[in-house]
């Protein structure tokens, strides 16, 4: 069972007292805020978590992979994630119980 | 942006809110977040993207500074895929 954003909510119900509507609102709001950050092209840095960093990419040709049509694929800025060391750690250390992804 | 720099920017776009409770809520969120990846549980928020862990194999590596033969154990590390409306959103 993947996390969801209800289940985000719910956490801050349970665990602040946030009303559910609040709750509900402030979890689109943090992502939202995260957007906007990368849309205006800024790097955002949650420590403890991960860094989210822009990457401009030059074009290059691509090809359907099905048909082997050949298609460029146009520049373009992605978003790229790196997990910082703590996280990377936790991850790790609780090894051995854990389901493929 | 900086963990801070978005409790802020939430805190005035929740006004009905203390800021130590905005405070309280990005810090709960992060630690929610943390603690199902480290539990090798996915995390799926529609719009924004995806979190899941990748296997890396077991692999022999090199001290660079040495050159002596270190094994590496297999381990798992975390992943990040972008969903459709932010790749959209980001892209100039």
């Amino acid at each position: 069972m993947a996390l969801t954003k209800a289940d985000l909510a719910e956490s801050l119900f349970n665990e602040l007292g946030l009303n559910k509507r609040e709750a509900k609102e402030f979890v689109e709001l943090f992502f939202e805020k995260i957007r906007e950050a990368l849309e205006r092209g800024e790097t955002v840095k949650l420590s403890g978590f991960g860094n989210f960093g822009l990457r401009n990419k030059n074009p290059r040709p691509g090809r359907n992979p099905k048909t082997g049509e050949e298609i460029p694929i146009s520049a373009r800025r992605v978003v790229t994630f790196r997990a910082s060391h703590k996280l990377k750690k936790r991850v790790e250390m609780n090894a051995g119980s854990r389901g493929k992804s | 942006m900086t963990k801070s720099e978005l409790i802020a920017s939430l805190s005035t776009k929740q006004p009905q809110l203390e800021y130590r409770d905005v405070e309280l809520a990005v810090k709960e969120l992060i630690e929610h977040m943390s603690a199902a990846l480290a539990a090798g549980e996915r995390i799926e928020v529609r719009g924004f993207g995806s979190f899941s862990l990748h296997y890396r194999p077991p692999r022999v590596g090199r001290n660079p500074k040495t050159g002596d033969t270190v094994r590496v154990p297999d381990k798992h590390v975390p992943h990040f895929k972008p969903g459709k409306e932010l790749k959209e959103r980001v892209n100039l």
